[in-house]
């Protein structure tokens, strides 16, 4: 799957944990989930939960762990795909 | 000692099975409005008694109350109830929700046990070896103090934020600890109330105990019985209450309406002694806190016009008010006007305190003695001790003073307080 493909299934499950609805409508691959999107810490493990159904794949806490901004999670998400 | 403050009831919040929302509460406990229901799934399960209360929460409330994030996987019934009465009563009292911390203001909101669908998913996801896949919510929704905690983030209390648990007695017990706490000077407002989940989860034990009714499972409407002679148990029920408490200078001063006034109480237990056990209450004790309660507030017995009573429905209801008879000193005519919201609502356990105090604070602040409904004949023991006029059968429009409201709970402890009616 394209690294686009991937950043347009990633946006709309990201979508309801965003704080920051601005730096949301302007989504960068740079776009770090804490920082620029504001989303509470405790909502990254929902995060992860919500692309493992998705993609019907499984991420392990070091994995878990470098999913910080939208580059990262789409890199996983990758990798993760490949191996299926 | 320094001169205590006085404590006012400037907001309301109400979620229960007979309506939600303090209007529509108003409107329903003034017509008896029953809020009993018979429930398939607890037929299923094969529960003696398929009765019991469920508050009817439309999507609309539920927006108004929770973001749409919140709303996902969100099991805990009473986590649900307590956030809507405690939002609703802050926003009765006319207070703002601002983005600085508020160190005035605190909240002590009790339960008995919170969320437990919630924990029962958690069990069944960990028992799978998936105990990742829980999500963020499952600590918020399954401990004791997630309501308090939903509200204290919700309202920014910077004030002491927690929850209470003594059984039946949790809803009263709260206000008396937030009176006493505004009463000392350490907070100026404090958001008090109890939530209780619903469910069989909650209910199942004391199905068990067999003490709950099980000959009105097809009349629902008329199951929850106390005082009347054929009085067979409680009916299970679930809901919650909220009230704003307040200093009364800042409550001035801010011109806030206020309901009523919190003159005192009391709370003790009876340590299982003497008649006492885990569920019965020991009387000696029961006495000894509504005198206290009495003494407290600095009124004599005589001054009270209506009492709204723990009465669940059992075989102990007589016994109940025996225990008010005595400590009272009052019998016969001279005994004050009694009524049980149980009649309406069946027994709401953690949140029943609360809920019948939002009751009482409604009846005081409006001038009226809500009906006892299912009670057409009155037991025996009851009529020898108190005159039949006393227990209103009928909606009493009347001009209240003082109000006594006590609570009993599983585990011999007790809570009762004193509430006046507020003239400016």
């Amino acid at each position: 799957m394209t690294t686009e493909a991937i950043q347009e299934r990633l946006k709309p499950i990201v979508k309801p944990y965003v704080n920051n609805q601005e730096n949301f409508n302007n989504l960068t691959s740079e776009s770090n989930f804490i920082e620029d999107l504001e989303i509470n810490s405790a909502n990254l493990v929902d995060i992860v939960l919500d692309v493992e159904d998705e993609f019907d794949i499984r991420i392990e806490n070091d994995d878990m762990e470098k999913m910080i901004n939208v580059e990262a999670t789409v890199n996983v998400i990758q990798k993760k795909l490949a191996n299926k | 000692m320094m001169k205590r403050k006085r404590v006012v009831i400037t907001g309301m919040g109400v979620v229960a099975p007979n309506a939600t929302g303090l209007p529509q509460f108003e409107d329903a406990i003034k017509a008896g409005k029953s809020g009993i229901k018979f429930h398939q799934e607890l037929k299923d399960l094969k529960f003696s008694c398929q009765v019991g209360g469920v508050p009817k929460i439309p999507q609309e409330l539920l927006d108004k109350n929770f973001t749409a994030l919140e709303q996902r996987g969100l099991l805990a019934t009473g986590l649900i109830y307590g956030g809507i009465a405690g939002q609703e009563a802050w926003t009765d009292a006319k207070l703002s929700i601002k983005h600085e911390l508020d160190t005035d203001s605190g909240i002590i909101f009790g339960t008995g046990v919170l969320g437990v669908e919630k924990l029962r998913e958690a069990f069944n996801r960990i028992d799978d070896k998936q105990v990742r896949r829980l999500g963020s919510t499952s600590v918020l929704q399954t401990m004791a103090s997630g309501i308090s905690a939903f509200l204290g983030g919700r309202l920014g209390c910077g004030n002491q934020v927690t929850s209470n648990s003594s059984a039946c007695s949790t809803g009263t017990e709260a206000l008396l600890m937030g009176f006493e706490r505004i009463q000392f000077g350490k907070a100026k407002r404090m958001l008090v109330g109890s939530c209780s989940d619903s469910g069989p989860y909650v209910w199942g034990g004391f199905d068990a105990l067999r003490i709950l009714p099980h000959q009105h499972n097809a009349t629902p409407e008329s199951a929850s019985q106390p005082l009347s002679a054929a009085a067979a148990g409680f009916v299970p029920s679930s809901g919650a209450g909220a009230l704003v408490l307040e200093d009364l200078e800042s409550a001035l001063e801010r011109d806030a309406h206020i309901y009523a006034e919190v003159l005192g109480g009391h709370v003790n237990a009876g340590g299982q002694r003497e008649n006492g056990s885990m569920t019965a209450p020991n009387s000696t004790a029961v006495k000894s806190c509504i005198s206290q309660a009495l003494l407290d507030a600095g009124v004599n017995s005589e001054e009270i016009d209506l009492i709204n009573g723990h009465l669940t429905a059992t075989a102990m209801d007589s016994t109940e008010i025996e225990n008010w008879s005595q400590a009272l000193g009052l019998s016969g005519k001279e005994f004050p006007y009694i009524n049980s919201l149980k009649s309406h609502i069946g027994h709401a356990l953690a949140a029943a305190g609360s809920i019948e105090l939002v009751s009482s604070v409604l009846e005081l602040s409006r001038g009226f003695i809500f009906p006892n409904i299912n009670c057409d004949t009155i037991h025996p023991e009851v009529l020898k001790l108190i005159d039949e006029d006393k227990i209103p059968r009928r909606l009493v429009e009347k001009k209240l003073n003082l109000l006594a409201k006590a609570s009993f709970g599983f585990g011999d402890v007790n809570a009762c307080v004193i509430l006046k009616s507020y003239d400016k």
